[in-house]
């Protein structure tokens, strides 16, 4: 390899790197990265300019994150494909190519990710010289979907308006009676086009809309975003806060899994189980109502810090809330667990194997499901988590079971980070007084959301506008693994696994 | 089987005494059975939300607010359904999907349009992406606000839109 700049160590709560490499060197790097056991969390792209574009790749090492920049030039922003090294590359180069047109040479596939019928093939709303506002009329594209062929095979349409209360998203199934031979989806659906509208924000207003990527995630997503603009402005937030920051995660963790839990006892027909479920996280939802005056927390994570200062007291309800509920979700594990129709459904259905999740990356709740053992809370650790000594969940079969089971298991863990936050919880302010002077910079944040990782990276101009802000769902990686967990599966399956999984459309479109 | 019926029974009614300042739950059923003579028929659909206002219909389902007994049910098809509830500030590419599923809806239909995003498009505004609110598509009867709004406030909408002037004119089932 040539001669490098050497890693130039970010500032901040998370341990990251950047690095400028050479167009030519960076396929090479990132096989050597990849045999080491890296692997890819997001890459994106950025105008710099009349002269160059940038491409982005953030990696996953051991204890951090590796930032490689590549400088591409305005007359040929191309890039040899990273697709056959890392597979979750595949949707974000296209989605890199629809957004700011630098194209990955020697891509597995070409089709368009993000852009439907909102702006035309030419055009790059990323780029600086697009005012984000106005649009010719609507194109007519259609997606070439692939098909299979053979005798008995047809296909289900299905979508973007579903049957239920979710998020629209297409998927095409190639069936033989009712067993899926293979799906191909579209999403893109909901894309908003935040990270163009990011670049007119203020700070404050960059959190509030990081808190609305994905509406379920709105601590993991505004916090990841804190952390990129509190290291750029150079100061810490108190211990309180990052504490405070934490209680909230968790939190929204134990909402989240105990309404999926709950939608997982209804897709196999146990309504008594989705209504107790539902029962439990309605009443979650009412104590942060009267805590922090929001049933799912949003807009607590501001700059330097939280909204509210807990009080005692409050402490308290969620300690007597805990026990509460630590009680009757035993209760109701040990009623799934001794439910043969359920067990029916669950075992063996939308496997995942281990092998299969490290191939294609899959990470999050799903990836611990199928033996891949990456938790922030515990690989890279923030203060409280340090502290508190987090015990992953794993588990190695990879089908809607082992789902179920990491849930149940991360409802207990975040019950239990709940007690031990609030008893050791520091004293002090919860936010900054006063906020220092914006400046340029760079920064990053990665949080473990209750679905996986969310990765942020900003870098503001001297005058400290937003130049470019880069949110990443786990679910831009992980919806690839659920046309591989559905095949060989009876299409009414389906919505019970993709359940099981329950990705952000909204995330993962932008 | 017996354990699941001694947790139903263990729990017992967790439906709560439906006490909203606009109507009670007689008045509810009443007014729905005026109108429609069944209960009410909503269809969801989501025009790029962020997930939230979704979030919050869902909750509606959650026991405490017994939303069959007020007489409402959510329905998997447009064409069974009397009122289309509609979130996010409807991305560009949903907008065709939201003209079709309105134009499913047979006659007459009510739109409520939940959320700041489906008001005005709220923190995600107007841009190239995003047409910024329901009423740019198709006729708003009802816009409920908030981000996102609650059950309570979603309720609140849904009865306003079926309580309007437009229902009045309905013939009266027998
Ligand atoms: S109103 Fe708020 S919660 Fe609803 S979709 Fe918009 S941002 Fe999300």
């Amino acid at each position: 390899m040539t001669s490098m700049p050497p890693l130039q160590t970010l500032p901040g709560v998370v341990p990251a790197w950047q690095e400028t490499v050479s167009r030519e060197d960076l396929r090479s790097l990132c096989l050597t990265q990849k045999e080491q056991g890296a692997r890819l969390v997001s890459l994106w792209g950025s105008d710099e300019g009349e002269e160059n574009f940038d491409l982005h790749l953030a990696l996953a090492v051991q204890g951090g994150l590796r930032w490689l920049r590549v400088s591409l030039p305005a007359h040929d922003p191309t890039y040899p494909a990273l697709d056959d090294v890392f597979a979750n590359a595949n949707r974000l180069q296209r989605a890199t190519h629809d957004l700011l047109g630098l194209l990955a040479q020697g891509a597995a596939e070409s089709r368009p990710w993000l852009r439907h019928s909102a702006w035309p093939a030419d055009r790059f709303p990323l780029r600086k010289g697009e005012d984000g506002q106005v649009y010719p009329p609507l194109v007519r594209e259609p997606y070439p979907f692939v098909t299979v062929s053979g005798q008995g095979v047809h296909e289900i349409p299905v979508g973007p308006v579903h049957a239920g209360i979710i998020e629209p998203g297409h998927f095409r199934f190639s069936v033989v009676g009712e067993r899926v031979l293979r799906l191909d989806t579209q999403l893109g659906y909901t894309h908003k086009g935040i990270e163009k509208r990011a670049e007119s924000l203020a700070p404050a207003a960059l959190i509030h809309l990081a808190g609305r990527v994905s509406g379920d995630s709105t601590v993991a997503g505004a916090w990841a975003t804190a952390q990129a603009l509190e290291s750029i402005l150079g100061r810490q937030i108190p211990e309180r806060a990052e504490w405070l920051r934490a209680l909230w995660l968790e939190r929204e963790r134990l909402v989240n899994h105990l309404g999926d839990l709950g939608y997982l006892c209804n897709d196999v027909g146990l309504s008594a189980g989705f209504s107790l479920f539902w029962a439990l996280k309605e009443t979650a939802l009412r104590t942060h109502e009267k805590l922090v005056g929001h049933r799912y927390l949003h807009d607590q994570i501001q700059l330097g810090g939280v909204a509210r200062a807990l009080t005692v007291s409050d402490c308290q309800s969620l300690r007597e809330e805990g026990v509460t509920l630590e009680r009757e979700v035993h209760r109701l594990q040990e009623l799934l667990q001794e439910h043969a129709g359920v067990q029916d459904r669950y075992v063996s259905t939308g496997r995942v194997t281990p092998e299969l999740a490290a191939r294609l990356g899959l990470v999050g709740l799903a990836g611990r499901a199928s033996a891949q053992a990456w938790d922030l809370r515990v690989s890279c650790p923030t203060p409280p988590y340090a502290q508190a000594e987090v015990r992953m969940a794993t588990r190695t079969q990879g089908d809607v079971a082992a789902r179920v089971a990491v849930r149940f298991d991360e409802v207990f863990e975040s019950l239990r980070l709940i007690r031990h936050f609030i008893e050791y919880l520091p004293s002090g302010p919860s936010l900054w007084n006063d906020t220092p002077p914006l400046r340029a910079g760079v920064g990053v944040g990665w949080v473990e959301g209750w679905r996986g990782e969310v990765f942020v990276a900003l870098e503001l101009g001297a005058q400290g506008q937003v130049r470019r802000w880069h949110p990443e769902d786990v679910s831009m990686s992980n919806w690839p693994v659920l046309e591989h967990a559905v095949q060989g599966n009876i299409v009414p399956d389906f919505p019970l696994i993709n359940k099981s999984f329950n990705l952000s459309y909204s995330g993962q479109d932008g | 089987m017996a354990n699941i019926l001694n947790e139903i029974l263990r729990h017992g009614v967790r439906s709560e005494p439906f006490s909203w300042p606009q109507a009670d739950l007689e008045t509810w059923q009443q007014a729905l059975w005026q109108r429609f003579g069944r209960a009410l028929v909503i269809r969801h659909v989501d025009a790029g939300s962020c997930n939230g206002c979704e979030l919050e219909i869902h909750a509606l389902n959650a026991p405490q607010y017994n939303l069959t007994g007020l007489g409402l049910h959510f329905s998997a098809s447009p064409r069974h359904a009397d009122l289309l509830l509609v979130t996010g500030p409807v991305s560009r590419h949903m907008e065709e999907a939201l003209r079709r599923t309105y134009a499913a809806l047979p006659e007459p239909r009510w739109v409520v349009a939940v959320g700041d995003c489906g008001r005005d498009g709220g923190v995600f505004g107007k841009s190239y992406a995003c047409l910024g609110g329901v009423s740019q598509v198709i006729p708003v009867d009802v816009v409920v606000a908030g981000c996102p709004p609650t059950p309570l406030q979603l309720l609140a909408g849904i009865w306003r839109a079926v309580t309007s002037a437009k229902g009045s004119t309905l013939p009266r089932p027998e």
